[in-house]
């Protein structure tokens, strides 16, 4: 690191009256796009409702009962987060290590329960992403907040072998804060998603 | 039957009129009418304008050598306002005469009634050619397809007739701009859009694709022939009567048919029923080939036929490699095709 | 002082690898600037050959010069190039090495960010041109209509090689606008509250909000395009359920916002440059700033009146009307405090007052026609024709490309410390204005006597060829004008007469730095009281906080 770099991180550069600092704020403006980025791919998901001719349409294919179940996985996980964050802010280091590595588990669980959905579509009902509109839309929705979901994971894992290196801290837009940050909009953006694909579309 | 308007055709090819301020139809009209309200609105909005920035560009040009800085002028709410206010009047304005243009315009087909004296034909876009199916006329039902140029009645203050357009895609998006009949239109795969035209004058329209369709977008040319109501008829009973049958011409027919040709193109009353070229039953009605592209000639058919790449590369008729003889066979065929 | 000297001497014995290693592996917001600028001339060179080829091939009705695949993938790179590899990143570029020298800070927030977006860039802009060694660059338009693009119409890799470069650049476009917004809202120096910011940031942060909001809209529409083409989905496969409409409406909520983030950071240059050569404060700052709020606001909700001629009902077809019509309300607010500005003022026409007049004249115009384009019915016959070509370069060349030039003449002694030539300066002037006005003036006359877009070639009978003629020597009588911009920027470097700090007796924070400014760029965090510091500074009896 230069001594560039060294001025810059040891001044206070925030503006006059700034509540958030500057990795909050970058968060915040991040997860703006990602929410354009969502309300696109459900526009299309939408669009597309009820114009198949062709099945599975999604009340025979859907099955909320598993949706719900990885649902209450990822949601609590949101909890977990939390739980996680708090035990940091005391201190405690296994104790935010516990929660955060059951924060990942219950992630990797909700991971591994739309792979069984998926396969369970794939296979009980031949629907594909090529198989009609239905397919095409509901894989890519589905598909790309599971990639959200796996970087948000990977994210986690970084942060706790950070956290075995003693390199984590409880600090306002630390990494730890952004990474809560971004799991709860990810499992708000399931909620959303859960919304319009399971409730409202498996009735369309 | 004569080639009607090829003579008319190229006497008009001096100078082809496409010009959206020479309309002939009431569409085409009330644009161009709105079209020089706006321009004018807008030309006298750039006068004013222009003149306020070439005072300040003159009257306020620095003296060499004078350094002292001008008062300092911050802002000023009532002008603020007045020049808020003042585009926002003349927004109001082009809204409401938007309005009633939009609201003449654009109109909704009716559905066909005996004696309506209303031509409705579907338009079906297709890389690079247009498929016309004659749907009804005068409430009867015509039913024939035919291709590239479109025939319709001339209408009269007395005795209006309309045309209402079905428009439909094939393949991608095309547009169908004829802009002295008025505005386009686009054809959408998977939607059916419509247009209505309608002229009290005589004559042929011209005008070309104007949504990007690929290679050849550039030769999706348009015709409209707008003829008198006798002319119209004798026109349709032609089109929707079988190829004629002519004895001078049967080797040709033969030829014709034992080659591939009868997998795209269609000649109806034949075996010839291919759906995915043009349809060639009334081949010599046509003035032009290649969808606007060249002269509907012995000459020019025979190139075409020989290696349409050579006249429009990347159309989606190939060469055959047909031999001179079996050329000479289907060109004599196709010429019989009246 | 001391550091900047070391700094200097250092860089001036440092071999030709410890360079490349400087720059390909630097975080300061300045280098960053500079290699998007060039990044970008380099592709308007590019660019600008794909044009002159196209004119040419129009200059003569049913020419041969270019066969027609040819010249529809000319039009497609011509413009992809414009937009994603000219426009957006030039403006960046210059927002990049201005923006935190204007507020007072040391760098943009997220230096390494900053040159995340800068390399994603460039590498998008080498992927979507390594199509040509594919067989052939994409054929599909610059806006891409569905179906073309999928696989039945569009056979080669090349259409795919398009979606990813622009997927991958939209990384680097939206990382960008991220690091303005936070930059601009959490890094400005004491004393500088929002409302006291200079203007070109102002217009560097809502041009960063519609960023934030746009691009991912394209970047969504464009992985559906791939999906479609490699995993057999159906978004835009008409032939099985797909509808060509989404795409339309999809890529112009992206594509509208898109010309106001090519157009609002040239606004604010303009805003830079018209106070400081009239010797005036901008006249009306509150207003002006609000207008920018509302043009970036209104500009989101009129896209469709990109698609008047699709089958709307004529309720939609009204409301986009009516919604494109009002944006010219604050456009026309900004022009009349550009001219309040002038107005009483000590005008004086060095080179980048030349171009902001150029700017103004032109831009006038080119809204004019906007208006125009926004009544439907009037649409309906425009739309699709050369008007709209005449239109969109009236305003992107005539706005933004002179709104540019002006920025670029006023802020190349502070990033060099030489002066640019004033002569070359009025020469590229004059035969760029010349030369624009020529080439595209005749295309609305064209356009309006039906000679439809994008076509590689045209009959001769129907009155097209003569306006033809005229814009391909207008052409070229423009390319001369970008000839000499890049030797006036290349002799200027090294020959140009010393700049020192504030060459233009200017007022904002940027000119209290050495020309050009050291790595860290200022010796302490300025304290500013109003919006043009520096007049506080040199007129201590008269100082706009006074007013303001």
């Amino acid at each position: 690191m230069n001594s560039t770099q060294a001025i810059i991180h040891h001044e206070s550069t925030l503006s006059p009256g700034s509540i958030l600092t500057l990795n909050q704020m970058g968060l915040l403006a991040f997860l703006v796009s990602e929410a354009s980025l969502f309300s696109t791919l459900l526009v299309a998901y939408v669009t597309f409702l009820g114009r198949d001719t062709i099945g599975p349409t999604p009340r025979e294919a859907l099955s909320l009962p598993l949706a719900m179940v990885s649902s209450l996985f990822l949601l609590s996980s949101s909890g977990t987060i939390a739980l996680a964050e708090r035990q940091l802010h005391r201190g405690h280091r296994r104790g935010f290590q516990f929660w955060w590595l059951l924060t990942f588990l219950l992630g990797a669980f909700f991971l591994a329960a739309t792979a069984y959905e998926w396969n369970e579509l794939i296979h009980k009902h031949q629907l594909t992403i090529s198989r009609n509109l239905f397919g095409t839309t509901y894989y890519t929705v589905i598909g790309m907040h599971a990639l959200h979901v796996t970087c948000g994971l990977i994210a986690m894992l970084i942060v706790l072998s950070l956290s075995f290196r003693d390199q984590v801290k409880s600090e306002p837009g630390g990494a730890v804060e952004l990474v809560s940050w971004y799991w709860h909009f990810v499992d708000g953006i399931w909620l959303v998603v859960f919304s319009v694909v399971y409730l409202w579309g498996r009735s369309a | 039957m004569e080639l009607p308007g090829i003579d008319t055709l190229l006497a008009n090819a001096v100078a082809e009129d496409l010009s959206i301020f020479h309309p002939v139809s009431p569409s085409g009209i009330a644009i161009a009418a709105l079209a020089i309200l706006v321009l004018a609105i807008t030309g006298g909005i750039w006068l004013i304008v222009s003149s306020v920035l070439m005072y300040c560009v003159v009257r306020f040009r620095a003296q060499t050598g004078d350094t002292h800085e001008p008062p300092q002028v911050y802002g000023s709410m009532p002008i603020e306002i007045a020049w808020t206010a003042a585009p926002a009047i003349i927004v109001f304005i082009l809204i409401l005469v938007t309005t009633r243009t939009l609201w003449e315009v654009e109109i909704s087909p009716p559905a066909p009634t005996a004696g309506d004296q209303t031509l409705f034909v579907t338009v079906v876009g297709r890389q690079w050619w247009w498929e016309y199916q004659y749907d009804e006329y005068d409430g009867k039902k015509l039913g024939f397809i035919t291709a590239n140029e479109l025939h319709i009645p001339v209408s009269d203050p007395a005795q209006p007739r309309r045309v209402y357009l079905q428009l439909k895609s094939a393949d991608v998006c095309h547009s169908f701009w004829v802009p002295r009949l008025g505005g386009k239109t686009d054809l959408i795969p998977g939607r059916v859009n419509s247009m209505w035209l309608q002229t009290d004058q005589p004559g042929v329209y011209l005008g070309q694709c104007a949504e990007y369709c690929g290679t050849q977008h550039a030769n999706m040319l348009l015709q409209v022939v707008v003829e008198s109501p006798a002319e119209f008829e004798a026109w349709l009973k032609n089109e929707a009567a079988a190829a004629l049958e002519v004895e001078s011409a049967a080797r040709g027919r033969d030829v014709f048919q034992s080659l591939s040709c009868v997998n795209c193109h269609a000649v109806r009353g034949t075996i010839a029923a291919g759906t995915y070229g043009p349809d060639l039953t009334h081949l010599m009605s046509r003035v032009t080939l290649a969808s606007g592209q060249i002269a509907n000639t012995r000459e020019n058919l025979r190139e075409w036929i020989a290696d349409p790449q050579q006249i429009k590369p990347g159309c989606l008729m190939p060469a055959f490699g047909l031999s001179d003889r079996e050329l000479d066979d289907v060109v004599s065929y196709l010429e019989s095709l009246r | 002082m001391a550091i900047a000297a070391q700094q200097r001497e250092l860089a001036a014995t440092a071999g030709w690898t410890a360079v490349l290693h400087e720059w390909t592996t630097t975080v300061d917001h300045k280098k960053i600037g500079i290699m998007y600028v060039l990044m970008s001339l380099v592709f308007l060179v590019i660019a600008g050959i794909e044009a002159l080829l196209m004119r040419w091939q129009l200059f003569y009705p049913r020419h041969d010069f270019l066969p027609p695949d040819t010249f529809n993938q000319l039009f497609t790179m011509h413009g992809t190039t414009m937009v994603f590899f000219v426009g957006m990143p030039i403006l960046i570029g210059v927002g990049n090495y201005m923006v935190p020298l204007m507020i007072g800070a040391r760098d943009m927030a997220f230096p390494r960010m900053n040159a995340l977006g800068f390399w994603a860039t460039f590498f998008g802009g080498l992927l979507v041109y390594s199509s040509y060694a594919t067989g052939g660059a994409p054929a599909i338009g610059w806006f891409a209509y569905a179906p073309l693009t999928e696989k039945t119409f569009a056979r080669t890799a090349a259409t795919d090689l398009w979606a990813l470069g622009l997927l991958v650049s939209g990384v680097g476009t939206l990382t960008g606008g991220i690091n303005f917004i936070v930059t601009i809202l959490g890094m400005r120096c004491p004393g500088m509250t929002l409302r006291k910011i200079p203007f070109f940031p102002w217009t560097m942060l809502w041009t960063s909000v519609q960023i934030v909001l746009v691009i991912p809209p394209l970047s969504a529409a464009l992985i559906m395009v791939l999906l479609d083409r490699n995993l057999g989905a159906h978004f835009f496969d008409t032939q099985n359920g797909g509808s060509a409409y989404l795409w339309q409406h999809l890529f112009w909520f992206f594509g509208h916002p898109e010309v106001y983030i090519l157009i609002l950071p040239a606004f604010g240059m303009i805003s830079e440059v018209i106070p400081v050569f009239s010797r005036k404060v901008l006249f009306g700052y509150e207003f002006m700033a609000a207008a920018t709020a509302a043009i970036a606001f209104i500009s989101m909700g009129v896209w469709s009146h990109h698609m008047f001629t699709v089958g709307m009902s004529k309720t939609l077809d009204l409301y986009f009307a009516a919604a494109s019509l009002l944006v010219s309300i604050p456009t026309g607010i900004k022009f009349f405090n550009w001219l309040a500005t002038m107005y009483g003022g000590k005008i004086r026409f060095a080179s980048p007052m030349l171009f902001a007049f150029g700017f103004l004249s032109m831009f006038l115009i080119g809204g004019l026609t906007g208006i125009m384009l926004a009544i439907a019915p009037f649409d309906f016959q425009l739309t699709d024709s050369y008007f709209v070509v005449g239109h969109f370069h009236w305003v992107l060349i005539g706005g933004t490309l002179f709104g540019l030039f002006a920025g670029l003449h006023y802020w190349y002694p502070k990033v060099t410390g030489r002066m640019l030539s004033e002569r070359l300066a009025t020469w590229q002037f004059w035969l760029l204005f010349v030369g624009f006005i020529l080439t595209f003036g005749p295309m609305h006359i064209a356009g309006m006597l039906g000679m439809p877009r994008r076509i590689y070639t045209y009959d001769a009978n129907r009155g097209w060829d003569i306006w033809n003629q005229i814009t391909t020597l207008g052409a070229f009588l423009q390319t001369p004008s970008y000839a000499i911009f890049v030797i006036n920027i290349v002799w200027s470097y090294f020959k140009g007469p010393i700049a020192g700090d504030d060459p233009w007796n200017a007022w904002t924070l940027e000119w209290s730095a050495t020309s050009p400014p050291p790595s860290y760029n200022f010796e302490h965090i300025p304290v500013v009281r109003s919006r043009r510091p520096l007049w506080d500074l040199k007129h201590p009896d008269d100082p706009d906080w006074k007013y303001e």
